[in-house]
């Protein structure tokens, strides 16, 4: 830990490094302290910068009139950035991107069946939904928990490799499970050979519950607003969090888990409060996505909600380690936005929507991609300087 | 006061495996007094203190004799946070700081003043919410008992080092109910106008009746602050004396501190006993950036044919110089052999020039624990010097591959030679015991053929008996193969055991160069960085 | 020399203790059960377990046993190129190579330009894998470069980089200027087919090569001949000096500085070879199954490949072609064999849900063992 001294040796020839001692009131260079260059302020966001030309030139590219985008934008918002934000008190927990959120949907998915099952129509399905999955999801969330103590510094691949791991034991229960260990009185969700539940299940008795909730037309432009409550609520409660005396815990195991152990928190456990806040949340927001959307598809709703999540909150301009409010909200609009222009940006440049469609994938996945390798540099180069 | 002392131990043993570490060690704090505590290394100091945290590694080896007492009362602490919630606070040697937080943040870490919200009476304590206005002025209280004057709302992340360790005390003045502090080399890291910095304020906070036990290396900072002094060595306490006592010098801790008496045995003449003319390898102004280790500038010749010791305390920067000659750290200088320089931070080159090494990470550096002894033994041969290999196909146009049949020879030879307790070359490394593995090392360095044989720690967490056989192994090199050998050692009594001179490193320099048969005064002198004359 | 002895029973100091106490905890253990256990390993042992059970069923329910036996055989030849291609990731450093799909995209691009070419038969095979085999080497030696810059995460940088890859070279499929009929769709639509047949090229070569029938199972000697060619070179580098300093590079990179090996370059050599034989692993695969699958069909491939090598005994750190060549003949028996058992005693076909249960739950097991995944620290 002795930085400085250790360096010291080679640095004779550097004698800007300010002696502590001779030093007493000084304060220490930067640090939030400095006015930033405009350099500076474009390196610090360059993820965003570039998505901004990027959405502003698919903008253009596909032709749409900008109210069409609007109101695409708009819906898209409402019904993902609850999910995405569900992404922040993780990072804070120094789990990194979490790639088990798929696990969180599934549990959502679960009410929804429920709920469609027995056609309990309104808010009230919306909210039995929701009720089903907590439980779920709290079990589902205190499992990831502990698997994910058991691969400290492995996080992200665990987690991702624990969704697809879940995914089959899903798959399992709702194919094979239904109509052989768990009874399902509905037999219009059950394929024909009695067993297992067919791809589509209709959510019509809650279709648009909450986005019709407050729906408010402003402009020509329909804004969900009671969806969009919803996020605004959480984003709410994470700043709160940060207020709290858990949520210094989370600060404090993020940043050094060694050091908090000393220090007498508990880090095992409040890891797993973290993850189990951060699965139900993920349940919660799938039933939030899938209302909005209207029909469920069983074996393929929730496989690629990881991905877009955590490509949307890194376009905003995240870390592996760093991860704030604003930063979901500003990437899923970017992320989002890209995704509906692509499409007709590649119609128009290269007489294919599907190139588009195919780039949208691809800058999801080399956005991560990208983001872990150079938080990995980062922490090594890190590592060197404290030598 | 209703108790004289703060702490009072009694009677302390330990064992660990047999091994007696600690044998009726007493040690007794007055509140308000600064209590110094002085030994080299493995005296037992940390294993006292370890003693008095209660750590889980004395529970778990079996525990200790006698008795301690706290503020009057007798106690045993069953873990560390038992004994800092009775208020017995460390300063640790590594800073326990979180980077991304604010100075005040880390001082009340884990302690932070609460308040109730709302969401209290649903979920529980957690959500409690911080009450910043006191985390601030308890921060700012404790900051100016150390005597720190910075801004308690700066993160820590871009404060210079000496800065953290004031930090780390002001977190522990910040404790309540604080009767005892222990210091574990506080300046160790800090420059010396921070250290007279530090000294002052321990003092201040030693004036407000709060009891001290200050650890350190540095015998001049021990006298001119602690009322008493307790000297260590071999797991009992020497003596404990008194500082106004003008019999108290440094000359005399230092003596009592490495007094022991050494038997050399009487070795076999060499033909030619080694000499000043005929230099080997000569360095030259070497530095190396080990961490921990570092060395500022050393030159140094070693005799062909001679075993050569590097002493000194541990993390003066003597393991250095063997890490740096074998480019296994950055370094700089010059070193030759025979002449012919050695190119530095080039890691495998010194093996083409006959230099072997074994390092003092034996786990890491020296063993692949869970491969065969016999690919321990000739890997490196067999990269370095294409050893142990055989042409697979047609003789002009074939491909060289390993040669599994002669690796296995040299290894059994080796075995024989070196008697390393086996099954045979085809054993896990891992299951042999620690002085099984050093003579793998040994074998492996053989097998390079080596004129000059780097050993560093050699006996490193080794058990006493086979101490003795690998010391009387390398004694043997040298005597019978004529090879040159340059120890390293933490061990001094080691080094007076075997070598024919003994250097000591201090603060990353060469302070002297002794003669095993010194005095006890003048290698605790030494090795405390001063240079002494001969009596 | 005159050398004393050693008591190797003696516990002979702190800092070896646990060695020794796990050393005699496992000699205290050495129930049957747990010696079986410790050196056969669990994977090898539940998978193996599940294989053995499930041919039982399968006589019980009175399936064809030399059909399931042949299935078997013909399934751990097509896939046993692709498991060998984690073992040089794995002695190098790397990790299991969770990139694979760039090595498979090399191995596509190479069978597709074969047939672009209007090349057929073997002559068509070897030009695919000259190809396929020089493209995966450039491509490995990039992606090498590439995660010397993220030591400690590259399992999970390869993934995203291999998922990335397999998406952009979805849009190079669209806009490639291929002329072949054969390759691209006749009318509508753009780009090359989702599927490309085979059959008139070069399908099936090495399965028919030499094959012979005993017992009513079929042995396709030709494809297991081309798998334990591939084996043998492999083992015959391994024997060499810069296989055996890449492999000392992966088991302990300080030793492996101290003698001199250069750990980087080793990473590279090792992801370049990883990245080839997961080129040549695609198109071994592509002729036994006589169709090459475009698009977002390599996406999930590595997972079955690390899956694989793990049943077989490897962890994050030390991987063996044997593990290759065990895990997959054991994974892939479980994968044939589940179908017909499954739809006899189930009535729906299963095998995507346990290809998805086992293969995860293997890669979940090796990652929550507690011995690193990284390398270095």
């Amino acid at each position: 830990m002795n930085r400085d001294y250790r360096k010291r040796i080679f640095k004779k020839n550097q004698p800007n490094e300010a002696s502590p001692s001779d030093s007493r009131f000084l304060r220490p260079g930067g640090r939030g302290f400095t006015i930033l260059g405009l350099r500076e302020i474009l390196v610090r966001n360059i993820v965003p910068i570039m998505f901004v030309v990027l959405c502003l030139l698919g903008v253009r590219w596909s032709g749409k009139p900008a109210l069409f985008l609007l109101q695409e934008v708009v819906f898209r918002m409402s019904r993902n950035s609850f999910l995405v934000l569900s992404l922040v008190i993780p990072v804070m927990a120094g789990l990194g991107l979490n790639f088990g959120l798929v696990i969180g949907a599934m549990a959502g998915q679960a009410g929804l069946i429920f709920v469609a099952a027995r056609q309990i129509p309104g808010m009230p399905g919306f909210l039995t939904a929701c009720l089903v999955a907590l439980p779920l999801a709290l079990g589902l969330g205190y499992m990831i928990g502990k698997i994910m103590n058991k691969a400290k510094g492995r996080e992200m691949i665990a987690g991702m490799i624990l969704g697809f791991f879940m995914n089959g034991i899903y798959q399992l229960v709702f194919l094979f499970g239904i109509g052989t260990v768990i009874p399902f009185s509905n037999k219009n969700m059950v394929l024909p050979r009695g067993i297992g539940l067919r791809n589509t299940v209709e959510l019509k008795s809650i279709k648009w519950v909450l986005d019709d909730l407050a729906m408010a037309k402003i402009g020509k432009v329909r804004v969900p607003l009671a969806t969009l409550a919803l996020s605004a609520a959480l984003a709410w409660l994470i700043t709160g969090l940060y207020r709290t005396k858990l949520g210094q815990d989370i600060r404090a195991i993020g940043q050094d888990m060694k050091v908090s152990q000393v220090a007498g928190i508990q880090v095992d456990q409040t890891r797993v409060v973290a993850m189990m806040i951060a699965t139900v949340l993920g349940a919660i927001g799938q039933i939030a996505f899938l209302q909005n959307i209207g029909t469920l598809n069983v074996y393929d709703s929730h496989g690629q909600i990881a991905t877009f999540a955590i490509a949307a909150v890194l376009v905003g301009g995240a870390t592996v380690s760093r991860a704030t409010v604003g930063q979901a909200l500003l990437g899923t609009f970017l992320f989002h936005l890209l995704f509906i222009v692509s499409p007709y940006a590649g119609q128009n440049l290269l007489g294919s929507a599907q190139v588009g469609e195919y780039f949208r994938v691809f800058i999801a996945y080399a956005i991560i991609a990208v983001s872990l390798a150079l938080h990995s540099m980062q922490r090594a180069r890190s590592m060197a300087s404290r030598r | 006061m209703a108790e004289d002392y703060v702490l009072e131990m009694h009677g302390i043993t330990k064992h660990y495996f047999g091994n007696r570490v600690l044998n009726d060690v007493t040690l007794r704090v007055k509140p308000g007094e600064i209590h110094g505590l002085v030994g080299e290394n493995g005296a037992g100091k940390s294993t006292l203190m370890n003693i008095l945290f209660g750590m889980p590694v004395i529970h778990s080896t079996g525990g200790f004799q006698g008795e301690i007492k706290y503020c009057g009362n007798q106690v045993i602490f069953n873990s560390p946070r038992q004994a800092l919630e009775s208020g017995i606070g460390m300063v640790h040697q590594e800073f326990m700081l979180i980077p991304g937080f604010t100075v005040a943040e880390n001082i009340k870490l884990n302690r932070e003043p609460l308040k109730d919200s709302f969401l209290t009476k649903a979920f529980g304590q957690r959500m409690k919410k911080l009450d910043w206005l006191r985390i601030r002025s308890d921060s700012r209280a404790a900051l100016d008992t150390v005597g720190l004057g910075i801004d308690e709302m700066l993160p820590v992340v871009g404060l210079p080092v000496g800065y953290m360790q004031f930090i780390e005390i002001a977190r522990e003045v910040d404790k309540e109910g604080v009767r005892l502090l222990v210091f574990d080399e506080p300046t160790a890291l800090l420059t010396e106008t921070e250290s007279e910095q530090l000294l002052s304020a321990i003092k201040r906070i030693a004036a407000t009746g709060v009891a001290v036990i200050f650890i350190s290396h540095r015998l001049d900072e021990v006298l001119s602050i602690c009322e008493n002094v307790t000297v260590m060595r071999d797991g009992e306490v020497v003596t404990s004396v008194g500082t106004p006592d003008p019999t108290t010098t440094i000359e005399r801790i230092a003596e009592l501190m490495v007094g022991r008496k050494v038997e050399r045995p009487e070795y076999a003449k060499r033909t030619q006993e080694p000499s000043d003319e005929d230099t080997i390898l000569n360095i030259e102004n070497l530095e190396v950036d080990m961490p921990g280790e570092e060395v500022h500038g050393i030159t140094l010749s070693v005799r062909r044919g001679e075993i050569l010791g590097i002493g000194g305390l541990a993390g003066q920067g003597k393991i250095g110089i063997s890490n740096g000659i074998m480019g296994l750290f950055p370094a700089q200088g010059l070193v030759t052999k025979d002449g012919s320089e050695i190119p530095l931070n080039d890691p495998g080159h010194a093996y083409q020039q006959k230099l072997a090494f074994l390092s003092e990470d034996r786990k890491v550096v020296g063993l692949i624990l869970d491969r065969p002894i016999e690919y321990n033994v000739t890997v490196v041969a067999t990269l370095v010097k294409s050893m142990f290999q055989k042409t697979f196909g047609a003789r002009s146009r074939g491909i060289e591959i390993r040669d599994k049949k002669s690796a296995w020879n040299f290894t059994m030879q080796m075995i024989r030679e070196l008697d390393i307790r086996c099954t045979g070359p085809g054993q896990i490394v891992r299951r042999l015991s620690g002085g099984n593995q050093q003579k793998v090392c040994i074998a492996r360095a053989l097998a390079l053929e080596p004129e000059i044989l780097l050993v560093s720690e050699p006996t490193r967490g080794i058990d006493v008996g086979a101490k003795e056989r690998i010391l009387d192994l390398l004694v043997s090199l040298n005597r019978e193969k004529g090879m040159t050998i340059i120890l390293t050692s933490s061990e001094l009594a080691e080094l007076r055991k075997v070598c024919d001179r003994i250097a000591v490193i201090y603060g990353g320099n060469l302070v002297d160069i002794l003669s095993p048969d010194d005095s006890n005064a003048r290698f605790g002198l030494t090795m405390s960085g001063r240079r002494a004359e001969a009596q | 020399m005159s050398l004393g002895t050693d008591n190797p029973k003696e516990i002979d100091s702190l800092k070896d203790s646990r060695d020794a106490s796990s050393v005699s905890a496992a000699r205290i253990g050495s129930g049957m059960f747990s010696r079986v256990l410790n050196t056969v390993g669990l994977p090898r042992l539940t998978v193996g377990g599940f294989v053995v059970a499930l041919f039982v069923l399968g006589g019980m329910k009175g399936l064809p046993l030399h059909n399931l036996l042949s299935n078997s055989i013909s399934r751990f030849a097509m896939n046993a190129v692709m498991a060998l291609a984690m073992v040089p990731a794995v002695q190098c450093g790397i990790g299991p190579n969770f990139g694979l799909p760039i090595g498979l995209l090399a191995g596509l691009t190479g069978m597709v330009s074969a047939l672009e070419l209007g090349l057929r038969g073997f002559d068509g095979l070897f030009v695919a894998m000259i190809i396929g085999g020089g493209l995966g080497t450039l491509l490995g030696i990039g992606f090498g470069l590439f995660l010397n810059k993220v030591k400690g995460q590259e399992m999970m940088v390869g993934t995203y980089a291999g998922f990335a890859a397999v998406s952009l070279m979805c849009i190079l499929w669209l806009v490639l200027p291929f002329r072949n009929p054969e390759l691209i769709w006749v009318l509508g639509g753009k780009g090359l087919r989702l599927t490309i047949s085979l059959k008139d090229a070069f399908g099936h070569l090495f399965d028919k090569l030499w094959r012979f029938k005993i017992g009513g199972v079929e042995i396709p000697t030709g494809l297991i001949g081309v798998v334990f060619g591939l084996t043998a070179a492999y083992k015959l580098f391994e024997m060499t000096k810069v296989g055996i300093a890449m492999d000392l590079a992966g088991q302990n990179e300080r030793f492996a500085r101290a003698a001199g090996v250069n750990c980087e370059q080793m990473r590279i050599i090792g992801t370049a070879i990883s990245t080839a034989l997961g080129a040549v692993g695609i198109i071994v695969y592509a002729q036994s199954y006589g169709f090459i699958q475009l698009y977002t069909a390599p996406l999930l491939m590595a997972f079955p490949a690390v899956a694989s090598v793990l049943i077989g005994g490897a962890t994050p750190l030390s991987a063996s072609v044997s593990n290759a060549l065990v895990g997959t003949l054991l994974f892939q028996s479980l994968l044939a064999t589940t179908v017909p058992v499954a739809q006899s005693v189930v009535g729906g076909d299963i095998s995507e849900i346990v290809r998805l249960i086992v293969s995860n739950g293997m890669v979940l097991y090796a990652l929550t063992r507690g011995h690193g995944g990284g390398n270095g620290e």
